[in-house]
């Protein structure tokens, strides 16, 4: 039985730099953040640099190859009088690789628009109800705790049943049910501090409600934000590939991960490249965007230091 | 304890009503005529007007939500207007399969998760540690649909002929099946809440064939459950994990457990008596987080191992624009949902009596 003896840290106790320094210095030797910048680093370079990477047209089907062949890499032994194609061929004749590096263009989209739009509308209904109190804030904190009470997942299928389906009333969804989450953390840090002293004398010297929200308020929520959004990305991209995998997203030909799973399941027993290739992108993607996530929590949180490091 | 339980139950009433208001919403707001779904493209202007005349869609909002409301207390969901029959005779047909899944899912997320997390956190900082944190790390971040396929490819193809080989896909293996409850105990005419019950432990395969006695369909259902429940419950089980880690890790430091340890106990039993019933807190709640998780998750596994339960009848539906399925099938599970985080909220006062006393 080993015991845990209270670790002493190295730092020097005089020469303390800045907060956001100190956060920043903690965050780059964070190894949940090492790997996880690594991978999202490559995944930006595949989305910006897609056109050059992608040997072939994403969307276009390719004359002289067989249907969904196996990949052909020539440093693996693959002959090298074959063309080579490093995820093989999909169902409709098309080169998988270059679906998947056009991929990460879909999927970092679809994290980035879902989680700006629930953060906005988010904040803005935790933020007026934090400030204000009274029983609009008890109208739009039930309205959340309702929306809560669904598994986000199915929540947004119900609402891509309304708006039929497709790519963007995916999003919409997605975004929507995302909402909640921000709307109390930011009503948390407005609670927090509305009636700290510093408020008080901004609003003594004749500042506006919306100076003191945006101004006094709303830069202390920033950093509950900045953690939940990276995680909120990661679930965001998730529940995207879910809602293509069921039909319900994004549309053929679209080089969407979920999607190009969904129509390649029936294959999976005679050519599961073509589900090992999207399935590993999804993955990494989340995963990357799960540890900067975790990373940040740690370095932004020094309440948290050292509890959840993997 | 009693007071807790009353002021809990009542709490979740407004929750419930709200569920059903953005049900109802979400119905009338589905962009396809009721009529013209119902009665078909050929349906005159008399008829639709006697249709609509006859379901009320003519009233006014708040007296349709109302009468809604209603009708879902009585347990009448109106009928589907694909198969023509009460919605609430399809839930008791495919509720049961997606209650079996993400009832196996939750077993073997909550056994491999608190137990890995106790492994991870009794050798903080070693290789086990790392290794298992890592594992939890890519658990989280799998698509489950994905891990369905893999695992189908895996235990079906590569270990075909193997004693690891898992059957794919299906509830049972073609050529099984069970005879209906009702039939087997007379009970075919019973109407209301007692058929929904007998026709719920009707067609859940485990429950029917444990009833009836009949072990070698039990067996069966079983082993068509294992891989779907381990994709399920990947997720949670990573979530759960790392949870349980951090939660005993935090106990562990406390003073109480060093002087359990000073005063000699065996180790074993202060991380099961003193560390782990306190550290269980955090955990339970994690647990009660991730039913949304599993539910979510039977829906989209149920769809790779083709089972057939609430999501893939829930896709169809809403692919053929079927809204009083679509409506009736959101109410049930988000009904569990909330019911589960009303039993975890019951449990913290089980674990912590603080809590009861507030």
């Amino acid at each position: 039985m080993n015991i845990d003896i209270p670790v002493t840290t190295n730092e020097p106790i005089l020469a303390r730099q800045s907060p956001a320094l100190e956060a920043l210095r903690r965050f780059v030797h964070h190894r949940s953040a090492q790997i996880g910048l690594t991978l999202f680093t490559i995944l930006l370079i595949c989305a910006v640099f897609a056109p050059i990477i992608a040997p072939f047209d994403p969307t276009l089907p390719l004359d002289n190859v067989t249907r969904r062949s196996a990949p052909c890499v020539h440093l693996l032994g693959c002959p090298a009088d074959q063309p080579e194609h490093l995820m093989g061929i999909d169902s409709n004749n098309r080169d998988l690789f270059s679906r998947v590096v056009y991929g990460s263009r879909v999927s970092l989209q679809i994290g980035i628009i879902t989680i700006s739009f629930a953060i906005i509308v988010g904040g803005f209904i935790g933020a007026i109800s934090g400030f204000f109190g009274g029983w609009l804030d008890t109208l739009l904190m039930r309205t959340m705790d309702i929306l809560m009470a669904f598994p986000s997942l199915l929540l947004a299928i119900a609402i891509v049943s309304v708006l039929g389906p497709g790519l963007y009333n995916a999003l919409l969804a997605i975004g929507i049910v995302s909402i909640p989450i921000y709307a109390r953390v930011v009503r948390g840090s407005v609670l927090s501090v509305k009636n700290l002293e510093y408020v008080d004398a901004s609003r003594a010297l004749g500042a506006s409600n919306l100076h003191l929200i945006f101004n006094r308020i709303l830069p202390n929520a920033l950093t509950p934000l900045i953690v939940q959004g990276t995680l909120g990305i990661a679930s965001a991209i998730l529940n995207a590939a879910a809602l293509s995998f069921l039909g319900l997203g994004a549309q053929p030909p679209t080089p969407e991960w979920g999607l190009m799973l969904g129509s390649e399941a029936e294959s999976v027993f005679n050519a599961p490249h073509l589900v090992f290739f999207p399935g590993l992108a999804i993955m990494v993607t989340v995963l990357s965007f799960n540890l900067i996530g975790d990373a940040l929590r740690d370095a932004l949180d020094p309440r948290l230091r050292g509890s959840n490091r993997a | 304890m009693l007071q807790f339980i009353t002021r809990r139950l009542l709490l979740i009433v407004p929750v419930l009503i709200g569920i059903m208001l953005v049900t109802f919403v979400i119905a009338r707001a589905i962009p396809s005529d009721p009529c013209v779904a119902m009665m078909g493209e050929k349906a005159t202007q008399a008829q639709c007007a006697e249709f609509r005349e006859r379901y009320g869609l003519n009233d006014n909002i708040f007296i349709q939500f109302f009468r809604y409301l209603g009708q879902v207390v009585q347990g009448n969901f109106g009928d589907s207007i694909q198969y023509h029959r009460p919605v609430m005779d399809y839930v008791s047909e495919r509720l049961p399969m997606t209650f079996e899944l993400t009832i196996g899912a939750m077993l073997f997320s909550t056994i491999t998760g608190i137990f890995l997390g106790i492994i991870s956190a009794l050798n903080r900082n070693t290789i086990i540690d790392t290794a298992t944190m890592v594992l939890a790390n890519i658990g989280v971040s799998m698509p489950v649909f994905w891990l369905g396929l893999m695992l189908a490819y895996v235990f079906s193809l590569v270990f075909k002929g193997t004693p690891l080989y898992i059957p794919p896909s299906g509830r049972l293996t073609p050529g099984l099946s069970l005879a209906p409850l009702a039939t087997v105990w007379h009970m075919e005419n019973l109407t209301g809440l007692a058929r929904f019950v007998v026709n719920f432990l009707s067609n859940s395969v485990i429950l029917n064939s444990l009833l009836t006695g009949n072990f070698t369909i039990l067996k069966d259902a079983l082993w068509h459950l294992i891989l779907p429940s381990f994709a399920v419950g990947t997720i949670p089980m990573a979530t759960i994990a790392r949870m349980t880690r951090s939660s005993l890790l935090e106990v562990l430091g406390l003073d109480y457990i060093r002087t359990a340890r000073a005063k000699g106990l065996v180790a074993s039993l202060v991380i099961r008596k003193h560390a782990l019933r306190n550290a269980l807190i955090p955990i339970v709640t994690v647990i009660g987080l991730e039913t949304g998780a599993l539910l979510s998750g039977a829906v989209l596994t149920e769809t790779v191992f083709t089972l057939p339960g609430m999501g893939t009848a829930l896709v169809s539906a809403i692919l053929s624009r079927d809204y009083p399925v679509v409506q009736g099938f959101t109410v049930v599970i988000a009904f569990i949902f909330v019911l589960t985080n009303l039993i975890v909220d019951l449990s913290y006062a089980y674990f912590d009596p603080r809590i009861r006393l507030e």
